[in-house]
């Protein structure tokens, strides 16, 4: 356990956590775009800036971002000092340029008061804001089936020459990390499009109905998992209607004993 | 053949200077890429032809040297005649026979070969005599230019691998470690930290596994100072690399090396291969018990690969893309182990300082910047090039005692420094001391070594916008301060540049420079400002006229200059054929004029008007 201090507040924190954790659990709130718990920290939306100093440096700062910074014993740490809000205003600011669209932008950076980018918008900005999760996740899963092309403000997420991945088992937990929303995939009965491929949906073995997952994911899980064979066959209504059948067979049995 | 014990070595050496001793004169060509890019290499073919059908005593072809680079390239090809060291400039193949038969054979100098001093119009005969070589001290680039760099022999016998012998045989790992931290020694890649206590901290981390890494990558645009080493020394960078291998205890080292150095990399790897063979690579060098081996990481061509973290990365196969941890590389590198990585003028100083001691060493330069600088020194002076000077020099030195003076002796208006991360130094700074500590304290800095010279006709604004430009470019897009903050100053310059900024903007861009500065994730994000900042700092008036008075005081930016012709036109019509965009018109011999509708102010003909009758405004 290490003590530190945090916008005034003396603090216990484990060893080895990192800042953003242990601000979060006193409950203050900072933007943390690029940051999920099931990923490494990647440090690239900047806004998790934090000001740090501590009694030894005589009155001189620093700014970290807590996500990627190991708490330490005797830090002082502020949150929302004037110099980090104007960072992460700033950070917010330039983000409403280049994704003007995005909701998630928006309202983040009305949370900052700031209603309008002060600087060049670039009307055909899309949403994604680079932050990293998607391809991160993906790797993660081990499919590493998209990663950035280009860089700066070229930068992009994409599959090889953006064409369909040979790797994408289509699960769309990559859609569903996005904070702004930018990945999008098609679902229509049976059929499921992301990143360019289609993919059947397994229906289930009992009503026909879609079990939302993909004969590349059975098998992805099938092989990673100690899975019953037929485990992933059946939705979970039918799964639970099987239960209570099997339940009702018992019961009719013993009533046929008696 | 195996070199095993310090006598052997000396052998060698001896064996060489015996050799080289029989020839009265030698033909040092320079091979650098600068002079073979001007047609070195027909010269040196054209020295084999003729010696072939020659016969001269004291000299034959096995005395024609193809050397490395000498830093004046512009000047190339450049032969050198030793022992007199007479110094021919832009030679032509035709040239070739006459001087065997006139310098080699009877040591007479050809005049209309020699370099013409473009200071006074003086011809010079001797290499050490050239302003641009007498107020050098060529410590890092001794043997650049003398020595054929892919023989190993060479660089052996005019004393090379003696003080990896010296450290391998005579000195502990930590003495090792004790002596470069006594020189002073600091980082030549950018930042200056002290290469001793780097090497001390990477020796200190517990670890089965440690890396020597040196950093090849040179984006720097205009800047070729390692380059010119690795081609034209590459063993005194393997030399400098074992030597820290030893002292900190690693067993493996990479040389990533800039993917558009094709000279270099073939260089250093016959560099690796001669000294595997001999025994300084690999198992037991030297015969002892130490094994250590080097491999080439060809780079991937971005600038921000050279960065610590994303050059690391590279080497390990990912992609180049700067690493966000608070911990640092030499105690958590490539592949994760502790790693020391140097640049390659900071391995090519541990040699020197291990043979000669940190007692010699630390007294060149100055107390806090120890040993000399290698620029690259470029833009409007009379002599560009590649030059070494002792640090605490002065600016105006190395622009009018190395560099000549300021081309057409135009008044002197900036020196940029550092590269894209550097700054812009105004003439109140000529007489700063050049040192680490002094340019970054004036808002530029050291960084690798680029030097651009600047005079009157240089708008600075233009300058801060051509950096921002490549930053905003090179940006591996990572954070959103370095992505979006550089490209959204980069748009507010070009506004000043094209008369529509306001001096809100100006402040503007100083607050957005902060947050970059602040809130960037790698050297190139919170460095990148640094263009725009010191020209702000030193040539506000100049900002201020293009914003107040729509006027660019250098005549630079094209939306704020308009091309006219005076009454001194002849009537040529040389102007009219470079203007593409036909504005110009006018009778054979009678004024013409430019149609301002139509002149994109390209300058096209004012660089071909004979009669200087092409204004700007
Ligand atoms: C964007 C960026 C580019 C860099 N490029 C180079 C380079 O081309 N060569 C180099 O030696 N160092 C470069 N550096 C500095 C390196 O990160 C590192 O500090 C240096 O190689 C350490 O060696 P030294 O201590 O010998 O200077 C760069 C740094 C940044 C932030
Ligand atoms: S849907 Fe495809 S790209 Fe997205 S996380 Fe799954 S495998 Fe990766
Ligand atoms: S698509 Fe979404 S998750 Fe992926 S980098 Fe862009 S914003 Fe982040
Ligand atoms: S500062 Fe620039 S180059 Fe460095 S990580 Fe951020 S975006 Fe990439
Ligand atoms: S500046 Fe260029 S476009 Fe204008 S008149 Fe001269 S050559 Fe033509
Ligand atoms: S959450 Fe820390 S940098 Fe994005
Ligand atoms: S290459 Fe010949 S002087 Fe540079």
């Amino acid at each position: 356990m290490v003590t530190l201090t945090i916008n005034g507040k003396q603090i216990k924190a484990p060893a080895g956590e990192m800042l953003l954790e242990t601000i979060r659990r006193q409950d203050i709130e900072i933007p943390a775009l690029c940051h999920h718990a099931a990923v490494e920290p990647f440090g690239a939306c900047r806004l998790c800036t934090v000001e740090i100093t501590r009694q030894s440096w005589d009155g001189w700062k620093n700014y970290v971002t807590s996500c990627l910074f190991p708490v330490e014993e005797g830090l002082i740490v502020q949150t929302h000092s004037s110099e980090v809000t104007r960072i992460r205003c700033t950070i917010l600011d330039l983000l409403l340029a280049s994704s003007p669209n995005s909701r998630v932008i928006q309202d983040l950076a009305s949370e900052y008061g700031i209603l309008a980018s002060s600087y060049v918008v670039d009307a055909a900005g899309d949403d994604c804001i680079l932050c990293g999760l998607c391809t991160r996740v993906c790797s993660e899963l081990g499919m590493n089936a998209i990663a950035t092309v280009e860089r700066g403000r070229l930068k992009k997420v994409d599959t090889p020459f953006s064409e369909p991945s040979a790797s994408c088992i289509g699960c769309t937990i990559c859609a569903q990390v996005c904070p702004t929303g930018h990945i999008r995939f098609e679902e229509r009965g049976l059929k499921r499009k992301i990143w360019y491929k289609e993919f059947k949906l397994i229906a289930c073995s009992e009503c026909g109905r879609s079990l939302k997952l993909t004969p590349e994911m059975k098998q992805y899980f099938s092989e990673r998992q100690q899975l019953p064979e037929d485990y992933l066959e059946q939705c979970a209504d039918c799964k639970q209607k099987q239960t209570v059948d099997r339940f009702n067979r018992i019961i009719d049995r013993s009533e046929e004993v008696i | 053949m195996c070199i095993k014990n310090s006598r052997q070595l000396k052998q060698v050496q001896r064996d060489f200077l015996t050799r080289d001793k029989q020839f009265t004169r030698k033909a040092l060509i320079c091979c650098g890429t600068g002079c073979l890019a001007n047609g070195a290499q027909a010269i040196v073919d054209e020295f084999r032809i003729v010696m072939k059908k020659k016969r001269i005593t004291g000299f034959s072809f096995e005395a024609v040297r193809s050397t490395g680079c000498h830093g004046f390239c512009e000047q190339g090809p450049l032969v050198i005649i030793e022992p007199e060291g007479i110094f021919y400039t832009k030679v032509k193949t035709s040239q070739v026979t006459d001087i065997i038969d006139t310098t080699i054979r009877k040591g007479v100098v050809i005049e209309r070969l020699l370099f013409t001093n473009p200071v006074d119009g003086q011809k010079i005969t001797h290499y050490p005599e050239v302003d641009f070589f007498t107020h050098q001290q060529r410590i890092v680039l001794r043997n650049l230019g003398k020595i054929a760099p892919h023989d190993i022999k060479e660089y052996i016998g005019n004393g090379g691998y003696a003080a990896l012998d010296k450290a391998l045989r005579r000195m502990q790992p930590q003495e090792v470690i004790d002596e470069i931290s006594r020189s002073g020694l600091r980082g030549r890649g950018g930042g200056g930290f002290s290469t001793g206590r780097k090497w001390q901290t990477c020796a200190d981390v517990e670890s089965e596994m440690r890396y020597v890494v040196c950093n090849g990558d040179e984006g720097d645009p205009g800047a070729f100072m390692d380059r010119s080493i690795m081609e034209g020394d590459p063993h005194a960078v393997l030399e400098g690399m074992i030597i820290a291998a030893y002292a900190v205890g690693a067993n493996q080292g990479y040389i990533y090396v800039r993917e558009e150095y094709p000279l270099a990399v073939i260089h250093v790897q016959k560099a690796i291969e001669d000294c595997r063979e001999i025994g300084l690579l690999g198992k037991n060098i030297f015969g002892t018990e130490f094994s250590f081996d080097i491999r080439i990481a060809r780079g991937a061509g971005a600038f921000v690969c050279g960065e610590s973290s994303a050059l690391m990365k590279s080497v390990a196969g990912e992609v180049g893309e700067p690493r966000a941890k608070y911990i640092r590389s030499v105690v958590k590198g490539l592949y994760d182990q502790p790693t020391v990585l140097n640049n390659v003028e900071t391995y090519a100083n541990v040699p020197i300082i291990i043979d000669k001691g940190a007692n010699w060493y630390c007294k060149i330069g100055t107390p806090k910047s120890a040993g000399t600088k290698v620029f690259s020194l470029v833009g409007k002076v009379r002599n560009t090039g590649l030059i070494e000077v002792p640090m605490g020099i002065t600016l105006r030195r190395i622009i009018f005692d190395v560099g000549g003076g300021i081309i057409d002796d135009r008044p002197f208006k900036a020196v940029q420094t550092g590269g894209p991360s550097g700054g812009c130094l105004p003439d109140s700074m000529l007489d700063l001391p050049v040192d680490f500590d002094t340019l970054t304290a004036n808002g530029s800095m050291m960084g690798s070594g680029g030097m651009i010279v600047m005079d009157d006709l240089t708008c600075m604004v233009d300058v801060a916008r051509y950096f921002l430009e490549f930053l905003v470019k090179e940006s591996c897009g990572k954070c959103v301060p370095c992505r979006e903050g550089l490209y959204q100053l980069h748009g507010l310059v070009q506004k000043v540049c094209a008369g529509q900024g306001s001096e809100q903007d100006l402040d503007r861009m100083e607050q957005l420079s902060e947050v970059i500065v602040r809130g960037s994730l790698c050297g190139l994000g919170q460095s990148g400002p640094n263009p725009l900042l010191s020209t702000l700092k030193y040539f506000r008036e100049e900002y201020l006229e293009h914003i107040l008075h729509r006027r660019c005081p250098a005549g630079v930016c094209r939306d704020l200059i308009i091309y006219t012709i005076n009454e001194k036109c002849t009537g040529c019509g040389a102007c009219v054929k470079p203007c593409a965009d036909v504005a110009i018109t006018g009778e054979k011999k009678k004024l013409h004029v430019i149609d301002q509708d139509k002149c994109t102010q390209c300058g096209a003909c004012m660089a071909v008007c004979n009669f200087d009758a092409v204004e700007v405004h």
